[in-house]
Parts: C-alpha cells; structure tokens; sequence
C-alpha cells in the first residue's frame, strides 16, 4: 500500500513536472514514438513480404516438383534451322516408371498462338496437357467442364478457355458449343468449358517465370501432339527457323512432403543428359519456401536492427533532455535533499519521469504501429493512382502484400522504450542525485 | 530539565581547497534549549553559512560533536543525515525555496512525503498549517500566483509540517521589503510563543532584535554569545525587545519600542 501510494505519488509528481514543459515532452515522446512505431511497422512490413512470397511458393504446392524447359543460350543451340531441346516425352514415361514416390504427373506443352472467334481475336498460349493439369495448378470451372480422360484416350477437338479469354472472344454470345479458330494451325476446337478468374502466381527465383492464367486455351495434349506436333516453324523476317520442344513443363506430385527432396535428387540425377545444353531447370517449391523462411529471418533482424537505431536516438534525446532538465531543476533537488529526501528518492523521481516519457512514447507508438496495415495500404492505393507508371514496376510481392503486425512486436516495442527510458534515464538521474545539496541550495 | 535541541561541542568545520585548508568553524560550544529563539549574526566568511549547515544536518562537522535532542549527528551517513533532516529539521531559506511545480499545499507536504508518513490526518494537519500561516485559502495556488510575503510564509508552514526539534531560518527576511518582513518575524514570534525552537540566522540587527539570544561569529569563532531575553518571553509579562542592538557594546539595552505581537 505505501510503496503503491508512494509510487503513484513519484508518478503524479513526475508528470507535473513533465507538462511545466509540454512542448520540450513532447517532443522527446516524439523520438520514443518513432522508434516503436517503427519497429512494428518494419516488422509488419517485413513479415507481410515474406508471408506472400511463402504463399506464391506455397501456391506452386509444397509437395510439387516441376522441372521446366529453358531455351538454351544461342551459343549451345549452334545455328541449326531448327531448334531442339528440352523435355521429351520419354523422359516423362521413364520419370514416371523409375521414381517411385511420383504420385501424379503432368506434361505440359505451351504454344503462344493467334485464337479467334468471328471478328474477334486474341494472341493467346495453346497449352496441352492432361486434366490432372487443372487440379495441379488449382483452376476451377465456372462454366461447362474441364477435359477429361476421355478427351485425352480419343484425341478430342476440345478445349477450355480462361475466363478472360471467353470474354475477349465472346463479348456477346455463351462460348459452350462454338467453335475457336487457330489461323496459323487452319484449326478449330470445340468449347466444352470456361475457367473462374485465377490471379497470377509470380516469379520464383530466376528461372521459374510468372504465370499468368489470363489468356490461356486448355487442350488434350495427345490432340495437341497429333494435330500440331512437336515441331513449330516461325517466319522470321523471311527466315524460316523452327523450334522442336516436346514438353515444356513436367509438374510431378509426390506422395508425402518428406519424399520431396529425395524424389527431385533421383530426378536431377535422371536428366543429368540436359546439365550440359542447360534446357532443363527443376524446381522445387518446398525448397523455395525454406529458403524463404530463413530469408524471413534475415529480414526480421535487418528490419529489427533498422529500428533499434531509431529507438537508440530517441533514447539519446531523452537523454539530452534529461541532463538539460537536471541542471536546470539543480536548485529544486537542492530543496527536497534539504527537506530529507535520500539520494534514492531523487534518483527515482527522475527516473519516473524519464520512463513516463518513454511509456507515453511506447503507448502512442503501439497505437499507432496497429494502423501500420491500414496506412500502408491507402498509402500504397495512394501512390498507384498517383504514380501508376513507376508502381507498377514493383515486384508482385510488394504489390499484394498485406502488411501483418507480429504479435510479439507489440510486447517487445513497448518493452525497449521502456527500457530505453531507463537505461537513458539512469546517468542523469544518478546526477542529480550526486549533487551536493549546499551546492544545489545555492544554484541560480 | 529536558535535553536541549542542540548542543555543540568543541565544533571543527574545515574546507580544503587544493593546498590550502580554510577552517570555517574553529572549534565552537554552544547549547540551544528547547524553545529558545535565536539569532546568529556575523559577517560574511565568518563560518555562518558552515555552522548553517552543519545545525541542518547538509553537512558533517570535521571535529567535535553536534547533537540534535539526544542523538549525535556529527558521524551520520548521507541516508542517516538524509532521514534527520526529514524528521528534525524545519528549514526557511532566504529565497523562500518553493517547488514551482507544486501547489500550496502539497509544498507543506514535500518533507513528510519524505518520512514516508503520509496519511489523511497529516494531509490535513497541512492544511491546518496553510491555515495557521494565513493562506488556507490559497492552498490551491502555484508559487507563482503567490508574493513574496506569501511564499514565504508557506515556506514556514513547511517547515513545521514535520514537527521538527527547531526551525532553522536563513536570512528570511533578506528578500523582503520592511512591512512584509515584519510580518513574517511576527509570525516567528508567534511560534515561538507556541514553544518552538528557533534558530535565525541574519545579518539584519532589528532582525536579530526580536529573538531572545545572539550568537556572533567572527573568523570561525564565537565572538558574543548574549541573551537579551529569558527563554521563553512571555510578550506581555517581558516585553524586552531592543529596537536597536549595538553588538559592539556588549551591553543589553532593554526597550519597549519594539511591540511583541501577542494573539
């Protein structure tokens, strides 16, 4: 109860003392505030990119393992008419037989190619595969079906269309039933069924581009094989060049997230014949997401240490302000040690006031380090409409993020200013507690 | 008899600045009774101030002893001297020495808050004093709103809120003009009427004039040590004040010019 009492009483003292200067606390609450603030709002920052990045990574499937073709540099293609590299679909049937732990496979072939509809036309990606591939890579019907097995066993004529390829095509009309049309191919497939809107996924690491859904055409890839095959000739300026890629994309699913490294350890091993033309790059997004994690790590000390410099200026203007006030209050501390105040006592008032100051910066800079997500979000709103052009140069991941406040930032933050308050506050305290009180008495 | 409020013995006080030791106090005796009331004059260097603080208990003697009541304070620690003077000692200082940022009442309180005895029936004995010094209805007010006069006399309402053996007053008439001083000696008349020890220490000889005793100091040395009146002076049974003390005649001049101010 006395010490309770007495504390208050340090406390109420303390804050009279503090607002015979509101101007001068303030601004030292200020420095505490933008320390703590910051400290949340770097960590927000920090945890938002890196929770996307791990759910672009995440959205490739964990237990996935995609090995991809890569155009060779021109150097090892050598000058050949036509260019053959990459996957083969022999090499997906020996993956397939030899690995044990594949659960499912898909081969995936993309052609870019003109896609028309009467007047209407758009310069879409062919892709063939199986439809496995719509479950792989997590598309979902809004209208008629996707293909099926059947499709695939007789070759079929079908196809399905991304949901912003139906609109382009058929502004006006239902796409289910009608017939596209590939001038370059003299070709027409059939729509049995269109896709719900699916955002992009981005780019992981150098190689693995970033998919965008958007203008995707969906056809059986044994169709694909049979009427458009693997060979593609391209006019060039008049240079007739053809390029002749099996298989652009193998994703392979595996049984269990642990068989996941030792399964893509047999894969490499088993396109060892592709290390030297390079046309071949496994990815494997399980360990794209460790990576990311330990990234998170380094980011959250960076962020934390960024920080840390701001709190230590604010905590060094409290000191400065501190050491002012001392010198100034010299002829009070000279009254109360006369009236019997023990050097603890006079430690402890201004202790007290040190940590109020730095408690007030600790509570406004939590306040306001929760309305870091909605700030940067209008912020980041704001500046599209203002800057489209240069905003749209950042990365996905800085665009989509959502900006997510670290529970234990909150305790932490509020726990350095705290402490700041004290460790700053304990060399002018101790000051002014070693003053003589005849001397202090004296002061003018 | 009961013990005196002070007794001094044989008091050394010396400063030692670089290579040249300064004796402040070469040796002093005195004894002051409970209820006295006296003045200690001399002038500046002549160990005032040091013997000032030494009775305050802000400052150890080099030798000697100094008693407050019974106990011996010439030894203490700082906590030790720090917890007499919360207890024992009631100061009023030249310039009145108020805490700005506290009001009337809560300055009465500052030395009981430093007793860590600080309940409702002190808070109100606080107000009674702010009362008694005829500011119970200002105990709301900041120093600042307040005169001299008035400060002052918070100063002294102060200085009693922790019952002290003696109320030790440095020049406390030094920053007042001639009315207001002597209003506030009158109301030091009127404690010690009430039976309190009071120690001034001044340099002002109608100052000195009210109290019972005059203790002179020159060179670290007691030069006269004179009582003009008994101990405790009853205004109206001995109205013996002097309305000009000649110090250097060393002889009591009686006079009634000097009107003790009786309730």
């Amino acid at each position: 109860m006395g010490m309770i009492s007495g504390l208050w009483r340090t406390m109420t003292l303390g804050t009279k003392s503090l607002l015979l200067h509101p101007m001068r606390s303030a601004l030292t609450v200020l420095g505490i505030f933008i320390g703590v603030a910051s400290v949340i709002w770097l960590l927000a920052i920090g945890e938002g990119i890196s929770l996307e990045a791990q759910r672009q990574i995440a959205s490739l499937g964990a237990q996935n393992i995609i090995v991809r073709t890569v155009k060779p540099p021109a150097e090892i293609l050598g000058n050949a008419r036509v260019a053959s590299y990459g996957l083969r679909t022999e090499e997906f049937d020996m993956l397939v037989e030899t690995i044990p732990q594949i659960a499912r496979a898909v081969p995936i072939r993309e052609i870019k190619r003109m896609i028309s509809y009467g007047p209407n036309d758009i310069d879409g990606r062919l892709v063939g595969s199986t439809p496995d591939y719509f479950q792989a890579t997590k598309l979902e019907v809004d209208r008629g079906r996707i293909l099926n097995a059947a499709d695939v066993e007789k070759r079929l004529d079908f196809c399905v269309l991304s949901k912003e390829v139906a609109q382009v095509l058929f502004p006006y009309q239902d796409p289910i039933g009608r017939r596209i049309f590939l001038p370059e191919h003299f070709d027409f497939y059939e729509v049995v069924g269109v896709l719900k809107h699916r955002t992009a996924t981005a780019a992981i690491g150098g190689s693995f581009a970033a998919q965008d859904f958007t203008k995707d055409v969906y056809i059986p890839l044994t169709t694909m094989n049979l009427r458009i095959g693997s060979l593609v000739m391209s006019n060039r300026g008049g240079n007739l060049s053809g390029e002749e890629v099996e298989l652009n994309q193998i994703t392979l699913r595996v049984h269990r997230t642990e068989d996941v490294i030792p399964a893509s350890q047999l894969i490499k091993d088993a396109l060892r014949a592709h290390d030297k033309t390079m046309a071949v790059d496994t990815v494997v997004p399980l360990e794209l997401l460790e990576q990311a994690k330990t990234t998170r790590l380094m980011f959250m000390v960076f962020m934390g240490l960024i920080a840390a410099v701001s709190l230590l200026v604010g905590g060094i203007g409290i000191m400065n302000i501190m050491l002012a006030t001392v010198t100034e209050r010299t002829r009070e501390i000279g009254i109360r040690r006369a009236l019997g105040a023990r050097r603890t006592n006079i430690i402890s008032q201004f202790l007290v006031e040190t940590i109020t100051l730095s408690v007030i910066g600790g509570i406004v800079g939590v306040i306001v380090g929760l309305l870091c997500p909605f700030f940067i979000v209008l912020g980041r709103d704001g500046l599209v409409k203002l800057l489209p052009e240069q905003m749209a140069v950042l990365p996905a991941n800085v665009m989509e993020m959502e900006p997510t406040i670290v529970p234990i930032s909150i305790p932490i933050a509020f726990g350095i200013s705290v402490l700041v308050g004290i460790v700053f506050g304990i060399y002018p305290a101790i000051r002014a507690a070693r003053m003589d009180p005849i001397e202090a008495l004296r002061h003018e | 008899m009961t013990t005196a409020a002070v007794t001094a013995t044989d008091l050394v006080k010396d400063y030692v600045l670089k290579s040249e030791t300064v004796h402040a106090l070469r040796g002093i005796s005195f004894e002051i009774p409970q209820g006295d009331y006296v003045a200690v004059m001399g002038p500046s260097g002549s160990g005032k101030s040091t013997l000032l603080n030494l009775l305050g208990c802000l400052d150890r003697p080099t030798a000697g002893a100094l008693l407050l009541g019974d106990s011996d304070v010439s030894e203490l620690t700082d906590n030790e001297l720090s917890d007499i003077r919360a207890q024992r000692v009631g100061f009023v200082f030249q310039s009145y020495n108020l805490i700005q940022q506290l009001n009337v009442v809560e300055n009465i309180q500052v030395p009981l808050y430093y007793q860590g005895n600080i309940g409702r029936k002190q808070k109100q004995r606080c107000r009674d004093l702010a009362d008694m010094v005829g500011l119970g209805d200002r105990i709301k007010h900041r120093p600042s709103q307040l005169s001299g006069g008035q400060q002052q006399r918070v100063a002294i309402a102060r200085s009693m809120a922790n019952d002290p053996y003696f109320i030790l007053a440095d020049e406390p008439t030094g920053n007042l003009d001639s009315v207001t001083s002597s209003e506030i000696l009158d109301l030091f008349d009127k404690l010690h009427h009430e039976g309190r020890t009071i120690i001034l220490v001044t340099h002002e000889d109608d100052v000195a004039a009210r109290t019972n005793r005059i203790i002179r100091l020159m060179d670290g040395e007691i030069e006269f040590d004179k009582r003009t009146k008994p101990i405790s002076s009853d205004p109206m049974a001995a109205p013996t004040g002097a309305k000009e003390l000649d110090v250097e005649d060393d002889i009591i001049i009686g006079a009634s010019d000097v009107q003790q101010q009786a309730e």
